[in-house]
């Protein structure tokens, strides 16, 4: 799971009314949403964005709100990942569990500019600044996460453990 | 291992005797509650899970509260595709427009959350229930989806920041103020992933109105949960409004705290926090001359009783500035009919105020009190953030009943000291 695109840069405690602000949240449909990303921090994002995109930000991405509109939008944009210092703690798992894929990593979010060429690896933690010649290691995910990770959200992951409960069930 | 009173509720309903801060855990939930904005999402995850029935029709709970009565077509399609699947899933809980209230003001009124709970809500403001004495968090809609096929949800084990409060608050200072300098202390990330746990002889003078405020507005701090030790007023609390049998947890004494915090409640003063953040609170004496467009009472954080009473106690036989507008909201169904019988209706539109059906509205820019570009609001709701409550380049300033009563009738930002100095 490899991820390569151009930097969007944001600051600290980017919240999730800024991601998708609530005036959006009477619908559900991502493409939708994806048209509104950001819009009132950076009304042109949704212009600009281009498929495997990388945002990267400070501290306590994604705090507030617990709308999971929130990396719903940001993935529709076509942005592959989110690296940040740090994340909110209910965006953190509802990226995980909607397989939206996240790094935390202090390193590269202080030193990876605006408009940087970056590329990131899911599966080892890995990011590369192509622009600047640089390399970061990020957290890596505790073994359960990579887990649903793996199954491809959260979703599947149910999925999966409820079918292998039933069939022991059945035994 | 010794353990916080998060950590303990945790355990009991993990099946291990004991449990650590980072550790990983499936818990039992006694309460998931969603509402007409998450609601919808987690039920297009639930379909497909490919389970037919909620795992228990009890303990799932759905509010109609945020952009009801419908706002609008989209709005009123996605309230439609929520009744109908709270009627095909035979869920209890379900409140519409008629009995509906702020899901975190009507729930605890509706007995549905005890000590000892575990409780999630694809709501962040879930944390309130905390003044219950419940482990109760906020998730996003794809947990909700999971939890209601399943009646498990994963967390990590929460390290702990304990806050002890002591002494009596001044005149006027409620839980808001409290809670506004808290996060004006510790930062909006100062509690992050971590359970706020409260002690200390000022709990006592916090009314369970207050202590409703308080956990919250955990989550503005960054906090996992909030939760505060069941004392009489919990007890009395808890029996008026429910029968279940319930538990309650107490901290071993050598339980660990990353940090402790110890806050005179005497030496808090009345706190407003400026935008674009509740963590940027300041004392009401270094407000400054703050002129207003928009005066908010109501909202999950400050929809209550005490806090209506507040607001009706300063309002009485004053009129609000002119071009000033005054939006009140009562929090349930019940709190409207108590305040209408106790006159505090008539006195906000006498005031020149206008009341509103209960909903979360205006909190979140969604309606009944939306601002134009440039306009500024006080309000008792729980965030300022850019946009919140209407156009990016409108402000919110947060602050309790009190001070925003008071500010309606001076039209800017006041003391209610101004208003009731000497009574």
């Amino acid at each position: 799971m490899k991820a390569r695109g151009k930097v969007f840069k944001y600051g600290d405690n980017i919240d999730t009314d800024v991601i998708i602000p609530a005036r959006y949240l009477n619908q559900t449909d991502p493409k939708v949403l994806a048209k509104h990303c950001m819009e009132d921090i950076d009304p042109t994002f949704s212009h600009k964005v281009k498929p495997g995109d990388i945002i990267v930000a400070n501290r306590n991405f994604g705090c507030g709100s617990s709308r999971e509109h929130a990396p719903i939008a940001i993935m529709a944009s076509g942005i592959s990942c989110v690296i940040a210092s740090s994340f909110a703690r209910i965006f953190y798992r509802n990226a995980i569990n909607i397989g939206l894929s996240i790094f935390e990593c202090e390193d590269a979010a202080k030193n990876i500019a605006q408009g940087d060429e970056v590329e990131a690896d899911f599966g080892s933690g890995h990011i590369r600044n192509l622009s600047r010649n640089r390399e970061y290691q990020s957290q890596p995910f505790p073994e359960f996460m990579m887990e649903i990770i793996k199954a491809g959200g959260l979703i599947n992951y149910v999925k999966k453990d409820l079918t292998e409960t039933t069939k022991e069930l059945r035994r | 291992m010794a353990m916080t009173m998060s950590q303990k509720i945790l355990a009991a309903h993990t099946g291990l005797k004991s449990v650590e801060p980072g550790q990983l855990v499936q818990a039992e939930i006694d309460l998931v509650l969603g509402n007409d904005i998450t609601s919808p999402l987690a039920i297009q995850e639930f379909s497909r899970i490919g389970v037919d029935s909620v795992f228990d029709c009890g303990k799932v709970v759905i509010v109609q509260d945020h952009f009801t009565p419908n706002k609008d077509i989209d709005a009123a399609e996605q309230c439609k595709m929520v009744r109908e699947f709270a009627r095909e899933k035979g869920i209890h809980n379900f409140f519409d427009v008629g009995e509906m209230g702020i899901e975190h003001v009507l729930i605890p009124e509706k007995g549905l959350v005890v000590p000892g709970d575990v409780v999630v809500g694809a709501d962040s403001h879930t944390c309130t229930y905390g003044a219950l004495g419940a482990f109760s968090t906020g998730v996003g809609s794809t947990d909700m989806a999971a939890v209601m096929a399943t009646g498990k949800c994963w967390f990590k084990v929460p390290g702990a920041l304990k806050f002890i409060l002591k002494g009596k608050p001044r005149r006027f200072v409620t839980g808001k103020d409290i809670i506004l300098h808290i996060i004006g202390e510790i930062g909006v990330e100062g509690a992050q992933y971590k359970s706020m746990e409260f002690e200390g002889d000022g709990l006592e003078f916090l009314s369970m109105d207050s202590r409703f405020t308080i956990a919250n507005m955990g989550i503005e701090a960054g906090g996992k949960n909030c939760i505060f030790p069941v004392d009489e007023k919990t007890v009395e609390y808890v029996k008026s409004h429910s029968s279940r049998a319930y538990k309650t947890y107490e901290p071993d004494d050598d339980a660990e705290y990353e940090k402790t915090y110890e806050m005179d409640l005497s030496s808090i003063p009345l706190t407003v926090s400026f935008p674009h953040s509740p963590g940027n609170s300041r004392s009401i004496n270094d407000v400054g001359s703050v002129m207003l467009d928009q005066v908010v009472i109501g909202s999950c954080t400050n929809g209550r009783m005490e806090d209506l009473r507040m607001a009706a106690h300063l309002m009485k036989g004053n009129i609000v500035a002119k071009d000033v507008r005054v939006i009140i909201i009562p929090g349930t169904q019940e709190i409207y009919l108590q305040a209408l019988e106790e006159g505090l209706i008539k006195t906000f539109i006498l005031a020149g105020a206008v009341v509103s059906t209960p909903t979360c509205g205006p909190c979140l820019g969604g309606h009944m009190g939306v601002l134009a570009k440039g306009e500024r609001a006080i309000s008792t709701t729980n965030r300022n953030f850019v946009g919140r409550m209407g156009h990016p380049e409108s402000e919110v300033y947060l602050a309790s009943p009190a001070v925003a009563a008071a500010s309606a009738i001076t039209g800017r930002i006041s003391n209610p000291e101004e208003i009731r100095g000497d009574t």
